[in-house]
């Protein structure tokens, strides 16, 4: 086998902005690309699209791209799924990179698949770290089964992934690198098949999840409606941001914004509080980093208690409201004293 | 009347999927007999359609791809009361990753006759990848909407639909056919009834498999697969926990004093 150096595609991220800012996990993803781009002997492409963004180029340069695609035009202001993945896959097909890397977000994730599909490559969802393996292959790493599964994409290419916020360091700004920028056309034609019609922003209620000292995240152990109201009060008693499992997601009890884990939040609090959730690692592993872990679950078997702190064997609907008092009451002495 | 086809999945009890483990030793899966169930935002899936064949009266498929135990659901799918129920069976089909399976979906909505409408849940509760949604119109060239939480208008030629982005929503209008993937705000699954079980009871599933699809072998299950699983870790356990026993109360009082040593509060 071949392992020809500076021969091999590049290594791209899909960069985002919203209302011409960067989203963090776009630089974030420029810092990991380069680490793979400096082990393949390769460079490191992004590409942005939006309107009025041509300052937001240097800021990838900064960050670690040599080149960026520059769209830059009034029909890119937002993202359209179907513009938007024509753009991405006429760029793929000319320069033939080797990986592309997208955010998690909301848009990455309908973006991804589109233009993987169009590709007919490989795209795995929601990664938690990416390296290359001993043919460099890139290993996209994601959890599953209270373990890691390893994914490859031998045949085709480009290798593609998502990955969300917060899963790799901000890489340092470094206002003296040089890169290229290409300017790239607006699409001369816009799509017949869907119309925007209108953006709507919503502030987010509560504390928020990864900016949180504290995170109380609830799970199917709830129960009931009831139950997930007892735990949401005890992230209010602790000033604390609530977060959810996906079967409490499932369950209706709360909204899917607070859905911690691989394909939802990173949190990185001081202190986690897991209540009547069983540990699985599409859950854990959006804690990262976390000082003190607290599990409260009725089965002293549960898979939780091997990654946490301190176990509470106990029905979470029973002990919660009895936790809460005691904190209140320590609340109130406090204030008093 | 608009033909719409609802795609669903098997998928491991979401409430009981933590008891599938990886063995440490042998790195395979063990499945402790978890019962399959219908994907749950899939069910929401299939009632934007029920809601919409009490009002206006559409035809609905329900369109699955599995193991022939997957056949259950799909019956589950017409107790709901879906009209046609398939099933995409064959072991062609077996190890398939979103690719292949979004191709091999593909296959079957075309082979189920002409439609205006696929409907599929925004993700599966065991994969979480989110991708055969807007894959399947890839294959079928038509436009998709993900994460879509409310259909503001459903005429024949057009949907309206919000669909959730980070922080906010987007308004689309959106031509049909086509496909849209939904959240669980969109609706309240219905529950199953008793004449819906005795209705469906008459109902045939139909299975189809690779030669029914007219499709390549290579272009299916693992063969059409870009992706493939190279290795299944355990993960190490990296804290070791003091569990705080007592009573209730007792535990309360030490837990507290656990949290107040942090001091955040």
């Amino acid at each position: 086998m071949t392992t020809s150096n500076r021969s091999g595609g590049a290594v791209w991220v899909i960069a985002e902005q919203i209302d011409c800012r960067l989203l963090s996990v776009s630089t974030q993803l420029i810092g990991q690309a380069r680490k793979l781009a400096d082990e393949l002997h390769t460079s490191v492409g992004a590409v942005l699209l939006g309107n009025d963004i041509k300052n937001r180029s240097q800021e990838l340069i900064a960050a670690g791209a040599d080149r960026v695609f520059l769209g830059n035009a009034p029909e890119l202001a937002f993202y359209h799924p179907e513009i938007y993945t024509d753009i991405i896959v006429n760029l793929a097909q000319a320069h033939k990179p080797e990986i592309i890397l997208i955010g998690s977000t909301a848009t990455g994730r309908e973006l991804a698949p589109l233009v993987a599909a169009r590709l007919k490559t490989g795209l795995t969802a929601h990664c938690i770290d990416l390296v290359l393996d001993e043919n460099r292959n890139l290993e996209q790493r994601i959890p599953a089964y209270g373990g890691l599964l390893s994914i490859i994409c031998p045949r085709r290419r480009p290798q593609m992934a998502t990955v969300a916020k917060g899963v790799f360091a901000a890489p340092e700004p470094d206002e003296t690198r040089c890169g290229e920028i290409v300017e790239i056309d607006a699409p001369n034609r816009g799509s017949d098949r869907i119309e925007i019609l209108e953006i709507v922003r919503e502030e987010p209620e509560g504390v928020p999840l990864e900016s949180a000292a504290i995170v109380v995240a609830g799970g199917a152990g709830a129960g009931d409606l009831e139950g997930w109201k007892q735990i949401a009060d005890l992230a209010k008693s602790l000033n604390a941001a609530l977060g959810s499992t996906r079967p409490a997601v499932d369950e209706g009890w709360t909204e899917l914004a607070t859905m911690i884990g691989q394909s939802g939040k990173m949190v990185s609090p001081r202190l986690y509080i897991g209540v009547g959730l069983s540990g699985e690692q599409q859950h854990l592993v959006g804690v990262v980093d976390a000082k003190v872990m607290v599990a409260i679950n009725s089965d002293d078997k549960s898979p939780v208690f091997d990654q946490v702190d301190y176990g509470i064997v106990d029905d979470c609907r029973a002990f919660v409201p009895v936790l809460i008092q005691k904190i209140k009451a320590y609340q109130e002495k406090k204030v008093t004293c | 009347m608009l033909n719409i086809v609802v795609c669903v999945k098997a998928v491991p009890d979401p409430k009981e999927a933590c008891n599938i483990k990886i063995d440490p030793v042998t790195k395979t899966l063990l499945r402790c007999d978890v019962p399959m169930v219908v994907n749950p935002l899939d069910k929401n899936a299939l009632e934007v359609a029920l809601q919409l064949k009490e009002k206006t009266g559409v035809h609905i498929t329900v369109l699955s791809m599995g193991p022939p135990e997957a056949g259950n659901i799909v019956k589950e799918c017409l107790a709901l009361g879906a009209d046609r129920g398939v099933l995409l069976s064959d072991p062609a089909f077996g190890g398939a990753d979103t690719f292949a399976t979004a191709f091999t979906l593909a296959s079957g909505i075309e082979k189920t006759g002409p439609f205006d409408v696929v409907l599929c849940g925004m993700a599966s509760s065991d994969g979480s990848t989110e991708w055969v949604g807007p894959q399947i119109s890839t294959f079928l060239n038509i436009p998709v909407v993900t994460m879509v939480k409310e259909i503001v208008a459903s005429d024949q030629n057009a949907w309206k639909v919000k669909a959730a982005i980070d922080d906010g929503y987007r308004l689309m209008q959106v031509r049909l056919p086509a496909v849209f993937t939904v959240t669980r705000e969109v609706n309240t699954p219905r529950a199953l009834s008793f004449s819906g079980i005795i209705k469906a009871r008459k109902k045939e599933i139909e299975q189809w498999g690779l030669g029914d699809l007219g499709v390549s072998p290579d272009a299916v299950g693992l063969k059409g697969s870009p992706t493939i699983v190279s290795e299944l870790s355990a993960s190490e356990s990296r804290r070791e926990v003091e569990f705080i026993g007592g009573t209730r109360e007792e535990k309360a009082d030490l837990l507290l004093n656990k949290l107040i040593g942090t001091g955040l509060l």
